[in-house]
């Protein structure tokens, strides 16, 4: 691997194929086509991870809706951790992005006048997520990825796994990728770089995420000296299967569905966010927020009130007063996947479901457009932190983020390229000669080493579980760290039973585990140094939030040791810190 | 006395480019779990006992569309495959047929990629009016015209399940036709006339037998079947229309 290295250029690259990837490069066919565009990404666009989401995207559109009311949605759902900027520019953007959507083809579910269909979702006061019956994401998706296919000016790189930032002057002046079938390094040159990889939730053991959603894009920034922002916040989404993690929409409440526990009660009443009745109600009970439905398994665990099963406790989902009418009209997916994967019929059984990782609030630091710390360097999606998410994202504001800042970053970055010269390609060439180097002699030619990457897989994700879950205390951290450490120092220790070129998928397991062992650190430091509670991220040692010190951003960094933690403060417009207040 | 943990067998084959020699066979005893799928044994071998097996996965919900595979011969998504349904019998796994091989269970996919595109997979308008007039009206009945050509997952499966596919490589098959269906079909497209080119030449619909296989095989229930027999139907309608047109015929 240490032979010379094939080269390409472009004005912009575009690493990951997903909602926020596509879009950008689309923002960047349309702003100007003559640049030329590069999508790179270790999967074909089809197989990305936007494709699971399945419940819908929040735009405001209705006669009953308003700009205001999703702004407060969304930054009390936040617990006021949001930037209410970034907030602003999202609620009002969110629409036209959806719109867009519709005029490329998205199949919009309809009210019978033809006009686009919107339903209720968690922790919003108003009806407003569009939605494509339960598979919101995935015609989504495939249609942003169809759409792009039409603009000559954007080139594809499937199945390109990117290994690191190329960076030159201070400027982020291309990447290294290794190309699957060949199993060949490359070095690809561009005046900007997006990065739109999406999530991590494969740092933990029981996730909705895909198995390709391994924090690549947090790690390469990362690695490049850049801050990752507010990474204690991760989202447990309160309905997976158990076993598999599969998730179960939330959409299965919006419809009506409801949370019982094995006495058949509904125990969200007992955790503020009742009344039980009148059902349904919004901003309450089953539509309130995920953090606040999370939490209350855990408590009604501890209550000895959760059912056991093989894949650990569970509580029940029951829609079955839907009827299988309105089931098979609006949530066919869901009774499609609990038929398959528990063997339960939900238009007459119950569905048992337990929180599950789904999503991570924080990413690469970002300002409105996109732009990180670093020049030529963007981020946009999951993988970015804007931040209009907090501490607490909504159900149905991810995939209008990934549109509205994937768009922005692409704008932004088409203006950056037209001011900026290529990198110097001989300093580009040196660094992706190293990075092979590194790569051959870590894995490829390496002889002996005694770890497997699934053991250390599993300790880190075990580690992580037990230490950075939903609760969280200074002594579970910091034996979490530890923990991860030491597994860093293991790293090392790794030998790949395949030293092959094409299609080497342990080779990019391990670059995977890699970018996750960081990841995994930068949450469990950031939640250690969040003496706070606030949203997703409750310390059971400091159960309380705390404006006065912590109404403010954590910015990690990467050195040669631990992470190191800073504060910034969180932007504040027009709506000052409060109390959450649901079910009322 | 304690009973042995069940097992159960899986044939996978195996194919390396770069020196790997001629493709083979290889046997792994793998535990069973009566809730474990396929690829769940796969994933299985790939982390405990042989990590140089190569194939792909990713969403192991039945939408991503990665892993297809010739499951005992019959295309399948191995995440929506159960070991029970073979289980105690050996279970063999093959890359989808009627494709190149790159390596193992993976595919190339450059040849579908391609023919993607042909089809011209988007709205085609005339005229594409303002994001501020809002957005087009189509009626529940008008999207359950096209619905379920939508649902494509572009696995694969349909490719390696048509005859026809594998006697002509060339032939659009029934994905790129059930896509191409799925936005003549959209009350918001029209761009039927654009797509007709791919559609009705030699390599288009006419190449299809109507053996029906597709549509057995298809995890999303779209009927590309269907598809291809109705722009059958359509175009033959088209040229009977030209040919009674005075002045027109073939």
């Amino acid at each position: 691997m240490t032979e010379s290295i094939p080269s390409h250029e472009h004005d912009i690259i575009v690493v990951g194929g997903g909602a926020a990837g596509l879009r950008a490069a689309i923002a960047v066919a349309q702003a100007d086509p003559t640049l030329d565009v590069a999508i790179v990404s270790k999967v074909y666009p089809m197989r990305s991870h936007t494709v699971s989401a399945e419940g819908g995207a929040a735009g405001v559109i209705k006669a009953n809706d308003s700009f205001e009311a999703h702004c407060v949605d969304t930054i009390s759902g936040s617990d006021w951790l949001a930037d209410q900027q970034a907030v602003e520019a999202f609620v009002e953007e969110a629409p036209q992005e959806l719109l867009q959507l519709e005029h490329w083809g998205c199949p919009w579910s309809r009210e019978p006048d033809g006009s686009i269909a919107v339903r209720p979702f968690g922790g919003m006061k108003i009806e407003r997520t569009w939605y494509a019956a339960d598979k919101t994401g995935f015609h989504l998706l495939h249609t942003l990825f169809q759409t792009s296919l039409k603009f000559p000016s954007i080139r594809r790189y499937d199945e390109w796994f990117v290994t690191k930032l190329l960076v030159a002057d201070g400027r982020c002046c291309g990447i290294t990728a290794l190309e699957l079938r060949t199993g060949v390094m490359h070095l690809l040159a561009a005046k900007a770089v997006i990065v739109c990889t999406g999530g991590a939730g494969r740092i933990f053991p029981f996730t909705t995420n895909a198995a390709i959603k391994t924090g690549d894009g947090m790690g390469l920034a990362y690695r490049a000296g850049v801050p990752l922002k507010d990474m204690e916040f991760v989202q447990y989404h309160p309905t997976g299967l158990p076993g598999t993690g599969i998730l179960i929409t939330e959409a299965a409440r919006g419809e009506g569905g409801i949370l019982v526990n094995k006495d058949g009660y509904r125990y969200l009443q007992d955790y503020g966010l009742g009344p039980a009745e009148p059902w349904p109600r919004l901003r309450a009970m089953e539509l309130g927020p995920r953090d606040k439905l999370s939490q209350a398994f855990i408590y009604e665990r501890q209550k000895h009130r959760t059912l056991d099963g093989p894949h650990g406790d569970y509580v029940l989902l029951d829609v079955r007063h839907l009827g299988e009418e309105k089931i098979d009209q609006k949530i066919p997916f869901v009774r499609e996947l609990a038929r398959r994967y528990v063997g339960i019929d939900p238009v007459r059984e119950a569905i048992p479901v337990r929180p599950v990782v789904h999503y991570m609030m924080g990413g690469i630091h970002t300002d409105l457009d996109g732009a990180t710390p670093m020049a030529g360097l963007y981020a946009a999606g999951e993988v970015a932190c804007v931040s209009i998410n907090g501490a607490n994202r909504l159900g149905s504001n991810s995939l209008p983020e990934c549109l509205v800042f994937g768009a922005r970053a692409g704008r932004h970055a088409a203006r950056f390229v037209r001011q900026h010269s290529p990198g110097d390609r001989a300093t580009l060439t040196t660094l992706a000669r190293d990075e092979a180097r590194r790569i051959a002699e870590r894995y490829l030619s390496k002889k002996g080493g005694r770890e497997r990457i699934a053991g250390l897989r599993t300790e880190m994700q075990t580690a992580m579980e037990s230490g950075a879950g939903i609760f969280r205390d200074d002594a579970t951290l910091r034996q979490t760290c530890a923990t991860l450490a030491d597994l860093q120092g293991r790293m090392g220790q790794l030998r790949l039973d395949d030293h092959s070129r094409s299609f080497n998928t342990e080779l990019t397991a391990a670059l995977e585990l890699e970018f996750m062992v960081d990841i995994a650190e930068t949450v469990a430091h950031s939640a250690l140094a969040r003496t706070e509670s606030r949203g997703s991220h409750q310390r059971t040692d400091y159960p309380r939030r705390d404006d006065a010190r912590f109404l403010k951003h954590t910015l990690v960094y990467r050195t040669d040791g631990a992470p190191r933690t800073d504060l910034l403060a969180v932007g504040i417009t027009r709506w000052p810190p409060g109390e959450r207040v649901y079910g009322r | 006395m304690t009973m042995p943990e069940p097992t159960v067998s899986l044939e996978i084959f195996r194919y390396q480019p770069d020196g790997g020699g001629p493709s083979t066979f290889q046997r792994y005893q793998v535990p069973y779990h009566e809730d474990w799928v396929v690829l769940d044994a796969i994933n299985y071998i790939k982390d405990q006992l042989d990590g140089t097996l190569a194939y792909r996965w990713s969403c192991r919900m039945g939408v991503c569309g990665s892993c297809g595979m010739m499951i005992n011969g019959v295309p399948k998504l191995s995440c929506a495959t159960f070991l029970k349904e073979y289980y105690p019998h050996p279970i063999r796994v093959e890359p989808l047929a009627n494709f190149p091989i790159e390596r193992d269970l993976v595919i190339v996919l450059d040849d579908f990629m391609k023919k993607l595109s042909q089809v011209q997979p988007w709205i085609v308008r005339a005229a594409e009016p303002p994001l501020s007039a809002g957005e087009y009206r189509q009626t529940p009945e008008q999207l359950d015209q096209y619905k379920q050509f939508s649902m494509c997952l572009n696995c694969m499966l349909c490719y390696a399940a048509c005859p026809m596919y594998g006697l002509k490589p060339l032939f659009l098959g029934p994905a790129a036709i059930a896509l191409a269906h799925r936005y003549n079909l959209d009350s918001r497209d029209e761009g039927r006339a654009s797509r007709q080119d791919v559609l009705a030449n030699e390599h288009g619909v006419w190449d299809c037998t109507l053996v029906g296989e597709c549509t057995t095989v298809c995890p999303a229930d779209v009927d590309p079947a269907a598809a291809i027999q109705q722009i059958k139907l359509s175009t033959a309608v088209d040229w009977i229309k030209r040919a009674l047109r005075p002045g027109g015929g073939a």
